[in-house]
């Protein structure tokens, strides 16, 4: 069954959380990865693996330079996911 | 004096060693005769014909946030701990620049590692191999290159001044000293965060030393299989940890009124071009990095009251690195009590020299040579050759300068020996 945003989110909260330590409270839909969530090019590429691997979904390399918040990757996977 | 000879002194130390999370818990292992030497408990250690090590006796996890560890090293991880530690200690309270005490175009950074990283190369092939190509870690280029432990140094403190990472097995963290100490006669900087670290307790490497028996089989006593001069030694015990200093020019030292443990005298360099991995049994190497120590610098064989072996517990290294001592200084080997701290930590490989480099400076600073453990019945040779300080630490002369030397000799015959003196 597929992930609800809410669930999405929070998904991508225990990841970032995970990856770069920020609180899972922190993570919102207008999120910067790279500006508010200390989620650098490297770690970007972390946070997408994991979380294609979590919500089913292929998130091609061209498609990353695209997800600059956490409101744009939920976007993502809710209109991808498997 | 010119300014491409000026003199260089050690302003700050720090360590994580299989005795202590730090410099003072190190040196108060050291001292006491502790072994860190114990038995391997992982199951992949149970059909290794090799089952002790001497892992750090403080996780570096407990010190580095989980974010930040899980792209590092552990090999990088230990140097941070150790530099971050040596930093402080000389009395810098930010990075260059932010404190002004240090411009960070004067500042370097040398940190050397034997293998470099190692478990991180073979645990992301295991990656590779288990969950495909997509899994593998994009950290894993900066994790394992060999340079990535001085580099993270060089960013942790602000060095700009040139960064630097070189290679020779076991002597790499020595020759990441005298490289050091170099940049600062020279006047290439004022300021270098310089040591060794490794980090290789990991199944390949230990099958890998195991099978060119260099390693000690003594699995039913980790505490003495480590024992350097002693008939039943068999092989080298693998340590992990990093040892760190900073070394200054003198006159930068005076200027922000830094504390001063010892001068960092000078390096003497010297390849056997003998064998790939086996030492020369009469130390000819060994002779002339001594006597290229003794020509380069002005240290004087009368002041020399400590040296810190290279002495790893194999049956052949240990011998001959004694009988070049007293090849070269002759009578004034009878005054230099010499030290095996391998016998307590094990052998840090590229590690070695910087925590050796730091219990030489300690050595001095506290006039007191550590012991050799685990010697119960020296080997003739050696006991000719040399006063190993064997059960008990001895004190060193109380008044006047002293000087100590720190060797360290590595696969592929590389020889390096790094002198401190007193102030």
């Amino acid at each position: 069954m597929a992930a609800t945003q809410e669930e999405i989110v929070a998904g991508l909260a225990e990841i970032v959380n995970e990856i770069a330590g920020i609180p899972v409270e922190d993570v919102q839909l207008d999120k910067s990865f790279t500006d508010d969530l200390d989620v650098d090019s490297l770690s970007m590429v972390e946070v997408v693996v994991a979380a294609e691997e979590r919500f089913d979904v292929k998130i091609p390399d061209e498609d990353v330079k695209n997800l600059k918040t956490v409101g744009d990757a939920t976007d993502y996977i809710l209109k991808h996911q498997g | 004096m010119s300014s491409t000879n000026r003199t260089v002194v050690v302003t700050g130390i720090g360590a994580t060693t299989p005795l202590g999370g730090d410099a003072a818990s190190t040196w108060e292992g050291l001292v006491a005769g502790k072994s860190g030497v114990r038995a391997l408990e992982q199951d992949w250690a149970a059909e290794q014909a090799v089952r002790i090590a001497a892992p750090v006796a403080v996780e570096p996890t407990e010190t580095i946030p989980r974010p930040q560890a899980r792209r590092l090293d552990r090999s990088a991880q230990f140097a941070l701990i150790a530099a971050q530690e040596a930093w402080k200690d000389a009395g810098f309270t930010a990075k260059a620049g932010e404190d002004g005490a240090v411009d960070p175009d004067r500042l370097g950074a040398v940190i050397a590692s034997g293998i470099g990283g190692v478990t991180t190369l073979l645990d992301q092939y295991d990656v590779l191999k288990d969950k495909g190509v997509r899994r593998v870690s994009p950290h894993t280029v900066p994790m394992l290159m060999p340079n990535g432990p001085s580099a993270n140094v060089g960013l942790l403190v602000g060095a700009r001044a040139g960064v630097h990472t070189p290679v020779s097995a076991c002597a790499s963290g020595a020759e990441a000293i005298g490289y050091a100490i170099e940049m600062i006669r020279t006047g290439r900087a004022d300021v270098v965060v310089a040591g060794g670290t490794e980090a290789a307790i990991h199944p390949l490497p230990i099958a890998a030393f195991g099978n060119m028996m260099a390693m000690s089989k003594n699995n039913e006593n980790p505490a003495g299989a480590s024992r350097p001069y002693d008939v039943d030694r068999d092989g080298f015990v693998l340590g992990e940890g990093a040892g760190v200093l900073v070394l200054e020019s003198a006159e930068h030292a005076a200027k922000r009124g830094a504390r001063v443990y010892a001068e960092a005298v000078g390096q003497g360099i010297s390849a056997d071009a003998h064998d790939i991995v086996q030492p020369e049994p009469e130390g000819r190497g060994i002779s002339h990095a001594l006597q290229n120590l003794l020509e380069r610098t002005d240290l004087d064989p009368a002041e020399i009251v400590h040296v810190n072996a290279h002495a790893t517990s194999t049956p052949a290294g240990d011998v001959a690195e004694l009988k070049a001592l007293r090849k070269v200084f002759g009578d004034d080997a009878d005054h230099m009590a010499v030290s095996a701290t391998k016998s307590m930590t094990g052998h840090l490989l590229g590690g070695a020299g910087g925590v050796e480099s730091v219990a030489t400076v300690l050595a001095l600073y506290h006039r007191l040579a550590p012991p050799t453990i685990n010697v119960e019945n020296i080997d003739p040779e050696a006991e000719a050759n040399a006063d190993v300080v064997r059960g008990e630490a001895r004190k060193l002369p109380v008044e006047g300068r002293i000087a100590a030397l720190n060797d360290s000799f590595g696969f592929g015959g590389h020889n390096v020996v790094l002198a401190f003196r007193t102030i």
